[in-house]
């Protein structure tokens, strides 16, 4: 709200060109530019929760961002999300901005805790981002089937959610979360309450469904062997306030199973990532980061 | 369990009846027990037996027709004070949910709604309609109504805002993410989350617009209805003491009635839901 400066600027620009641009912005998912976040300015309870964020993802990358906690890294996704505004600084996802981008459910979500409706049966769960979209009931239902068979839960169509264990609660969640066939997804720790052997089943489970449908993915994780495994670009951020101290380049290819988290790339990604998390850290000594 | 829990009732009372002292008793001095004469006290069978005899004597109708039709009457005011009762409730609810200004405006009237005695309030109530009104305030029916309503409405509204209130911040974030509008929040996300809420409260509103009708029956004399029975049928007590139980009987009835239908309203609203709070 003080951020009068960039914001005019975010607003002049959109006048130019409602809805899109024509920049090179156009040709990736999303573009974070000079991005700070203050929450309760000019409070006693002012808070620096990032500062100077550039992040540019191209379209069917896989982006893991990692930090402690604290380091703004939920923060950063729910301003792509167009959840919480920038104070300064712009966000475009596809091209457009991130509150235009919201509107026309460009992305899906999914967050720790599954989130579904309990009310609501499985397939029912899947339909609600399309029936705020509007589409009709059949054309739901069959979207619905499509996603279930997708994420491998045909034979729970009709279940309630508390019917079903936590693992599939969440593949619940992600077929919601792909149910309107966004071209990016954005996960805050959506694995985080899982056990280990569900986790990692469900990291591969990710991984197919989005080399099967080519979505682009921002995973928010604090777990460094998640953030490798699934990424091609792992994002590494300090708190206070939370900035991006380095970038690491995954190079596992596209194509993973149980074997790559044997692999020799792995283990090499995984060291760096916890030695870009401690350059970053300093003093701090990298609290609440995973090792496992 | 129901008839068994009435025949344990019933035997406690013919229990005492046999046992008491006949004219009442006292305890540390204070004159607590009841006397168990049969103007006291009548027998159980007495009062099944009155339903069964001409309400008057000489009289057509028998007592158990008479308070059935007084029942079946207060039973559709009750119902009807219910149903917009409970619908105000959730109506403010939402202005309350949606415009904080009418939560911190509406508040202290309704809880100052709930501390003045419906005992006052009846003849205020009639007296207002018929300055409105002539015809009106002859309609006491109507003040009963008005009276079960501002009763019930209260503890509907109070709940619901609660379960409005009470959908996950996650759940909310999630609804943003996919642009939902407030209102189609409300019906999709709040609403559902409030049921839950809701049916404890709807109980209760049954409760208290079944008791707010039958108290406005009595203090404004409403021709037809179960409470201007009891206080016709208590002014007969001396003589035909098994009488007034028989209206006390009909609103008895008239509030299991009531309950059963909310239960069935709960059953139905609460299926499919996890079972743990049962």
């Amino acid at each position: 709200m003080t951020a009068s400066s960039s914001e005019d600027l975010v607003a002049s620009d959109s006048d130019a060109e409602p809805g899109r641009s024509t920049t090179p912005a156009a040709l990736s998912a999303v573009e974070v530019i000079a991005v700070d976040k203050v929450f309760n300015p000019g409070t006693p309870k002012h808070v620096d929760a990032l500062a100077d964020i550039n992040l540019t993802i191209q379209r069917g990358e896989f982006v893991s961002l990692i930090g402690p906690s604290g380091c703004g890294k939920s923060t950063l996704l729910r301003i792509i999300a167009d959840l919480l505004q920038a104070s300064t600084g712009r966000v475009l996802v596809n091209g457009k901005r991130a509150h235009q981008a919201r509107l026309d459910q460009d992305y899906g979500m999914a967050f720790q805790q599954s989130g579904l409706f309990e009310w609501r049966t499985v397939e029912r769960n899947i339909e609600l981002p399309l029936e705020l979209k509007g589409w009709d009931r059949s054309r739901r239902r069959a979207r619905s089937r499509e996603m279930l068979a997708l994420v491998k839960l045909e034979e729970f169509a009709t279940a309630m959610p508390w019917q079903l264990s936590g693992g599939m609660q969440q593949r619940v969640a992600i077929a919601r979360a792909l149910a309107s066939n966004p071209q990016l997804l954005l996960m805050d720790e959506p694995f985080g309450a899982l056990d280990e052997m569900t986790r990692e089943h469900m990291q591969t489970e990710l991984l197919r469904i989005c080399n099967d449908t080519g979505t682009t993915v921002v995973f928010v994780t604090h777990s460094i062997p998640e953030a490798v495994y699934l990424a091609d670009r792992v994002v590494v951020m300090s708190p206070r306030p939370g900035r991006i101290t380095g970038i690491v380049e995954v190079g596992l290819g596209r194509i993973r199973s149980e074997h790559t988290r044997e692999a020799s790339t792995f283990f090499e990604s995984v060291t760096e990532v916890r030695e870009a998390l401690r350059g970053g850290e300093m003093a701090d000594n990298a609290r609440g980061i995973e090792d496992r | 369990m129901f008839p068994i829990s009435f025949a344990a009732v019933a035997s406690g009372w013919e229990l005492y009846k046999a046992v008491g002292p006949a004219n009442g008793g006292r305890i540390f001095g204070v004159r607590l027990l009841p006397r168990t004469s049969d103007r006291a006290m009548p027998h159980v069978w007495e009062m099944f037996k009155r339903l069964g005899r001409p309400e008057v004597r000489g009289g057509q109708d028998s007592v158990f027709h008479v308070v059935a039709v007084a029942t079946w009457y207060s039973f559709r005011i009750a119902l009807l004070a219910f149903v917009i009762g409970a619908v105000i409730g959730v109506v403010l609810a939402v202005l309350m949910a949606r415009f904080r200004v009418v939560e911190r405006a509406m508040m202290p009237y309704l809880v100052i709604s709930q501390t003045v005695p419906i005992i006052v309030l009846a003849p205020l109530i009639l007296t207002l309609m018929s300055f409105a009104n002539r015809d009106l305030g002859s309609k006491t029916w109507i003040a009963s109504v008005i009276l079960g309503v501002s009763l019930a409405f209260f503890p509907v509204a109070v709940g619901t805002l609660r379960g409005l209130k009470a959908a996950p911040p996650a759940s909310l974030e999630l609804m943003d993410s996919m642009a939902s509008s407030w209102t189609r929040t409300l019906f999709k996300l709040r609403f559902p989350t409030a049921v839950p809420f809701i049916m404890p409260t709807l109980r209760l509103a049954a409760a208290v617009a079944v008791v707010g009708v039958i108290v406005a029956e009595i203090s404004l004399g409403v021709r037809y209805g179960v409470g201007r029975l009891i206080l016709s049928y208590g002014q007969d007590a001396s003589s035909d003491p098994a009488k007034l139980y028989t209206a006390v009987f009909g609103a008895a009835v008239l509030g299991l009635a009531m309950a059963l239908l909310v239960l069935g309203i709960d059953k139905l609203s609460m299926r499919n839901r996890p079972q743990e709070i049962a």
